[in-house]
């Protein structure tokens, strides 16, 4: 196995908070990754350490075996970055700022190369307008092909999909998926935790500076695949201790955690005898939030 | 190939396409310092034996908007990428601290230049403007300019805030630049304000500057050009520690 990413004992702290402690973890070559963590678990700050932008206290890191200290120029040069901020430069078109974000890789001439992704991504039609006169997605679309416009075998994808509309998500996802299939490595972070079940081969998921799980997507569900989620909605509060097991719903909603199948009728009995009237019910197979959920509670 | 040459190219273009604001501002900004000072001053004040007031003040305008424009390019460029978050578009490249800083402050001495030869140019039907030195007008013009270029980057990279950079500039390099000898000689001020404007180093450019048209100065030019250098050296030093240190940059 090539290893792509390298982290080795990688800490990092910002005055009393320890952003990142000891995180190991090798990605490799031609993986898909997810990276998942509630906010301020320390996923952007590694992402960070990986692109020179925030230096590890103590630890290495290397992409595609250089590491991003001591040789730096080529640990950049493997690694293609879409930033969380939706940030730009007012000044240039599209197509000068990919001009420009090449010419910054040594990379002059690449003209075939950036048609080509602006084309994939939609682009062209805008390849003359102002960066200030794009939309929230299309200035998206622009961070995503300057990350790709040196051609790097590693891509780290930051929360590239927030605020992003169904359509463009969906596009985005069919480019990027071929760019893995193209032997890319993908490195994502996401807090569409359907995105990263679908996509991901292999998910860390961080919190509070630390690795606290690290497998296979399917490994990851086989954790929660052992019961059942009701969804259920009432006319007025159920029974106490139901309450006490059930995990509320932003909608408004409860979610109760069934064993089997076996546990329907018992808990259904309990709503009724309390009085409670079931105004909408669903039962579900529990998914990579059930395990999101289940380890942040931790 | 490195990213230096685009680093430089788009620092250029960028001051480039807004040359209303970077350029004509300032040009026209010095022109109508030439004709109310000239017409108020014109044979009020003595300067340079044989130099009339108005052809004085010319070169002292047309090096207070070198030195004032390489200070507002790279100074003005690296706040509005911080606070935008587009400084990350030259973080991510494999681009060296040196080369960063060699973009940055060699971009501020090109707006300094172009800005400073626009001056010229539209002082020059109002005043008889020998060239005596020419190659001392060019050395004072890059070397003030570098400097000016360098404490830009300084600044633009400690200011966290657009108000903060607009101090740095109101209350240190515009006084400075003001204080520095443009609109007088030193030689008129008392011994102890003398001596205050010799410790000034805005002072050397200036009068290093005036010296390559008329072959007159305070003081003698090749010890304003060895200050300069030494501070040209100090800047470049302090600048270079600090990006490569990582300083507000890389955390």
């Amino acid at each position: 196995m090539t290893v792509a990413i390298q982290i080795e004992g990688v800490s990092k702290r910002f005055g009393a908070l320890q952003a990142l402690q000891d995180i190991h973890l090798d990605i490799a070559e031609g993986e898909f990754f997810g990276l998942l963590g509630p906010n301020g678990a320390g996923k952007t700050t590694l992402i960070s350490i990986l692109a020179g932008l925030v230096r590890a206290d103590s630890g290495k890191a290397r992409i595609m075996g250089h590491d991003v200290r001591e040789a730096y120029r080529e640990a950049r040069r493997a690694l293609g970055v879409v930033p969380q901020e939706l940030v730009f430069d007012p000044f240039f078109s599209v197509r000068e700022t990919l001009q420009i974000q090449s010419g910054y890789f040594g990379m002059r001439n690449n003209g075939d190369w950036i048609d080509e992704i602006m084309l994939h991504l939609d682009l062209t039609s805008k390849a003359n307008a102002n960066m200030r006169s794009l939309s929230g997605g299309m200035k998206r679309r622009v961070l995503v092909a300057q990350a790709l416009v040196h051609k790097p075998p590693v891509i780290v994808l930051d929360e590239p999909t927030a605020g992003v509309d169904v359509e463009l998500r969906q596009g985005l996802w069919q480019f990027i998926r071929r760019l893995n299939q193209d032997g890319h490595t993908i490195v994502l972070t996401t807090h569409y935790l359907e995105e990263a079940e679908s996509l991901c081969q292999r998910i860390a998921m961080v919190k509070q500076g630390r690795i606290v799980a690290l497998d296979s997507t399917a490994n990851l569900l086989k954790r929660v695949h052992h019961h059942l989620n009701l969804r259920l909605r009432t006319d007025r509060p159920m029974p106490a201790q139901l309450v006490a097991a059930a995990h509320n719903e932003a909608s408004g909603g409860a979610v109760l955690r069934l064993h089997d199948y076996s546990d329907l009728e018992p808990t259904l009995a309990r709503i009724r005898e309390a009085g409670c009237v079931i105004q909408e019910l669903e039962l579900v197979q529990p998914d990579l939030e059930d395990v999101f959920v289940q380890l942040m509670n931790q | 190939m490195t990213g230096f040459p685009t680093l430089l190219h788009k620092e250029v273009l960028r001051f480039w396409k807004v040359g209303f604001q970077t350029i004509a501002a300032p040009v026209m900004t010095a022109l109508l310092y030439l004709l109310v000072f000239a017409h108020v001053m014109e044979g009020r004040v003595r300067v340079f034996d044989g130099v009339p007031y108005s052809a004085f003040l010319a070169p002292g305008l047309v090096m207070m908007a070198v030195l004032q424009n390489a200070f507002a390019n790279s100074s003005s460029s690296l706040i509005q990428s911080k606070i935008t978050g587009n400084i990350i578009f030259v973080l991510l490249p494999p681009l060296a601290y040196w080369e960063f800083f060699a973009a940055y402050v060699l971009a501020a001495m090109v707006r300094g230049m172009v800005v400073g030869l626009g001056v010229l140019a539209v002082v020059f039907p109002f005043v008889d403007l020998p060239v005596q030195h020419p190659l001392w007008v060019l050395a004072f013009a890059f070397a003030g300019s570098a400097i000016l270029g360098a404490l830009g980057v300084l600044a633009g990279i400690w200011a966290e805030k657009i108000d903060q950079l607009a101090a740095f500039s109101n209350f240190v390099i515009v006084p400075l630049t003001f204080l520095a000898g443009v609109f007088y000689s030193t030689r008129s001020l008392t011994p102890f304000w003398q001596g205050v404007s010799h410790l000034n180093p805005f002072f050397y450019m200036i009068d290093g500057f005036r010296f390559g048209f008329f072959d007159k100065s305070d003081i003698d030019p090749a010890i304003s050009m060895g200050f300069i250098v030494i501070c040209l050296a100090v800047v470049t030093g302090l600048t270079l520690a600090i990006l490569r240190n990582g300083y507000k940059l890389r955390h």
